[in-house]
């Protein structure tokens, strides 16, 4: 009855091409940002960022960036986790050679020198296709951890191998470190969240875009029509190393604090990742936000439920929880093999005709 | 479907809301994954001396205690959620049985002033009080376990090691990287030479490295390993026929779990530990009768005697008697998180304390003050054996070099300090 086209005069170009061309979506929109950044911030709790809130919007960044790389552009990768820890020793490394200079750049750089190291590894897509360009990346995987592992500079040469975040701030206000408030983390991340999701929506809808979805669609015929398949793939590679660096980044020195990278950027990160992208939807920003919230929420809420709500043992329920989330996986991929970014597609049509469907 | 999951998610909140009342003591403990064999022992140690505590004593004087148990699956990511979502109820210090998290844990728990116990294990600096304010480590650390090693193999010697070979197993992460500093320290003043052999998470693939101790012969292996990678290292050692008596493993390599896979290719194997093992203690009478008996024991309830739960129990033990120092100092028995600190920085185990609690002769005797958190690093050898099934001690309870090791925590704790800004001060 809302949600329609139906009487949202669109006058010039740019508001009939806009993301969200109908307006209870528009409104829907700033809604959302609104209370994301005015209301949230105001009520959380410890428990709730470092549980919930931050693991989301971390893991939706990296979703972001894998999503461009796989389901836009179709190159397969398996370096999730090995790009993430790139961002993270980065940032690392920027934090304590250059104190003076703000987290907030840092970040972004990390992201950066990601973009450079994953577009030294997309190389190889040039050559190999499919199945063979994941097991390319996934050697990519396996050689930054090992490098970061066995490379002391890059932890400093401290004793443990472990590298742990100092204090930083923004605005004189502590975002990496213990004394950190909850809202700042909070923020921090959704600001950059905020502005992957704008960002790779936009370039997605634009030339670059276009360009990865021809070579996924076929990549001869796009090469026919004048794409050159040499700046497509790296370019997709870049941007996407480039989101993932940044969450890799903001994994190490907001969320956790102290790393180590065979545990927390393993080939597992890589598959965590990759299912999310899969499960939210490939090819859909909006996927990669779904995908990341079911996988991240779906494991807390089980527990709090088996655990905290039914008082059941917690290895039991920790076993559940894996059967649970495996049997939501499949359950989901047979009933909407597009992800959930497809069901909410096929919802709003129905909603657009709703309540007169014929 | 989201208002099921919406009211689910509420009930879950409600129902996790704080226990009033109470002692809440946290088990962060992992019986899932690929350190689980090593996790459940501990775990069911540590859980079963409180529900002694409450069957037998009602209590830590009077005081009924609470165990908040969290899955962490030795994962850091988990581990940070069991601690956030645990520190609302309470809990008066934390044992996450992790170096990893235990890394992740000491800026949190600083900040938040609830103690931290990594008993054996964590960041080893942590001794100096000075520095470390929440951190304990004691009664023993890592660097006291290479230095115990070292030691060891000098008594085999007759005091003269120089020109031997010494080859280091360890698990490729901050936990098996803490003890190559203090080797290499001592290799510089014992002369012996250090091969590094690192194994990748989890270390069910030591091929590799096994081969190349067949080729260089090492006279001694030590090894930091933990979960499969110790069954699967002291296995890989019979196959290639290494004297088993010439093979140390840290007291985290050193339990039934690790030996009895390769049956009698194990025996003879050694390995550190800090406190006693076996069921040959009165305390164990106590456990039949009002935990297992009762059916209330923890787990499967079958994995009493063994070496990971005797110390699951012990850190339960040094838990229960810093509670009660800090009772006594505060003059209450409903003690917080940061009394409990003061309670772990006072606490003094002494045989007549151990022996009265049913534990003679257990741990050795030692003294916490703040300049001093780690105890004053004793340890002891013990020998599996096959053939009876059962690990023995070899030899006495003997100090580390103290002379390597209290420069090496001056000065690894002093750059902690200097990084996050912390004066050093025991007042």
């Amino acid at each position: 009855m809302f949600y329609r086209e139906a009487g949202d005069f669109k006058t010039t170009y740019t508001e009939d091409s806009q993301t969200f061309p109908i307006k209870f979506d528009r409104y829907r929109y700033y809604a959302v940002l609104l209370f994301a950044f005015a209301v949230v911030p105001f009520i959380i709790n410890d428990y709730w960022v470092n549980a919930v809130f931050l693991p989301f919007l971390i893991y939706a960044i990296a979703a972001i960036g894998l999503n461009i790389l796989v389901g836009y552009c179709g190159q397969v990768s398996l370096g999730t986790g090995g790009f993430m820890a790139v961002g993270a020793y980065a940032v690392y490394k920027l934090m304590t050679t250059f104190p003076e200079v703000s987290i907030f750049l840092h970040v972004i750089l990390a992201g950066g020198i990601t973009a450079g190291v994953g577009v030294l590894f997309g190389l190889p897509s040039l050559r190999i296709k499919g199945f063979y360009l994941a097991v390319a990346t996934l050697a990519a995987q396996f050689f930054l951890v090992w490098l970061f592992n066995r490379v002391p500079w890059f932890y400093n040469y401290s004793a443990s191998g472990q590298i742990s975040a100092p204090e930083r701030t923004v605005f004189g206000v502590p975002v990496t470190g213990a004394e950190t408030a909850p809202w700042a983390a909070y923020l921090f991340c959704l600001v950059f969240l905020t502005a992957s999701a704008f960002i790779a929506r936009n370039l997605t809808r634009g030339m670059a875009g276009r360009k990865w979805m021809a070579i996924r669609d076929m990549d001869i015929a796009a090469e026919i029509i004048g794409v050159n398949p040499l700046k497509a793939k790296l370019s997709a590679f870049a941007v996407s190393s480039f989101f993932v660096g940044i969450s890799g980044a903001l994994f190490f020195a907001i969320y956790l604090g102290a790393v180590e990278v065979g545990e927390a950027f393993g080939i597992n990160k890589s598959f965590l990742v990759l299912f999310m992208v899969i499960i939210g939807g490939l090819g859909s920003i909006f996927g990669s936000f779904a995908g990341a919230a079911f996988l991240v929420l779906l494991p807390v809420l089980l527990k709090n439920t088996l655990v905290g709500g039914l008082g059941w043992p917690t290895d039991l329920a920790a076993h559940l929880e894996f059967i649970i989330v495996g049997a939501m996986i499949i359950i989901f991929l047979i009933a909407e093999p597009h992800g959930l970014a497809q069901l909410w597609r096929v919802a709003k049509e129905k909603l657009r005709l709703w309540p007169f469907p014929h | 479907m989201k208002l099921k999951l919406a009211t689910a998610a509420l009930a879950a909140v409600i129902a996790a809301g704080p226990a009033l009342a109470d002692l809440t003591f946290s088990a962060l403990s992992y019986r899932t994954g690929p350190y689980a064999a090593n996790g459940i022992p501990f775990a069911d140690g540590y859980i079963d001396y409180f529900t002694l505590l409450n069957e037998r004593d009602g209590g830590i004087n009077g005081e009924k205690v609470n165990i908040v148990e969290c899955e962490t699956g030795y994962n850091t990511e988990k581990g940070v959620e069991c601690y956030e979502s645990t520190k609302g109820s309470g809990a008066l210090v934390y044992q996450p049985l992790s170096t990893g998290i235990t890394y992740q844990l000491i800026p949190k728990v600083t900040s938040d002033n609830i103690p931290l116990h990594s008993m054996g294990y964590g960041r080893t600096s942590a001794k100096n009080g000075a520095v470390f304010r929440n951190i304990f480590n004691y009664p023993a650390n890592y660097w006291d376990g290479a230095s115990h090693a070292v030691t060891h193999i000098l008594d085999l010697n007759g005091g003269d090691i120089s020109g031997k070979k010494i080859a280091l197993v360890y698990h490729n992460s901050a936990y098996g990287k803490e003890p190559i500093r203090t080797l290499e320290e001592l290799a510089k003043k014992h002369g012996y030479e250090l091969t590094l052999l690192p194994v990748d998470h989890p270390g069910q693939e030591q091929k590799s490295q096994w081969l190349q101790i067949r080729r260089e012969k090492p006279d001694y292996v030590l090894m930091w390993g933990w979960g499969v990678m110790n069954q699967v290292a002291v296995q890989e050692a019979a196959n290639i026929r290494f004297p088993m008596e010439n093979f140390i493993g840290i007291w985290w390599s050193g339990s039934e779990n690790d030996v009895l896979p390769a049956g009698a290719g194990a025996d003879g194997y050694k390995a550190l530990t800090f406190h006693n093992l076996g069921n040959d203690y009165p305390v164990y009478a106590d456990l039949q009768k009002y935990v297992v008996d009762a059916g209330k024991a923890a787990g499967a309830g079958d994995q009493l005697g063994t070496a990971l739960y005797n110390r699951g129990m012990y850190a339960a033990m040094l838990a229960a008697e810093a509670a009660k120092t800090a009772q006594d100092i505060h003059g209450t028995t409903a003690i917080t998180p940061a009394m409990m600190r003061d309670g772990m920085e006072n606490l003094e185990m002494t045989e007549a304390k151990m022996a009265a609690l049913g534990l003679p002769k257990f741990g050795p005797e030692f003294k916490v003050n703040c300049e001093n958190h780690g105890g004053n690093g004793y340890g002891a050898v013990a020998q599996w054996d096959a053939t009876t099934g059962k690990w023995s001690l070899i030899t006495d309870y003997f100090q580390s070099d103290q002379e390597i090791l209290q420069p090496l925590i001056e000065e690894d704790s002093a750059a902690y300090a200097a990084e996050n800004g912390i004066t050093p001060d025991c007042k």
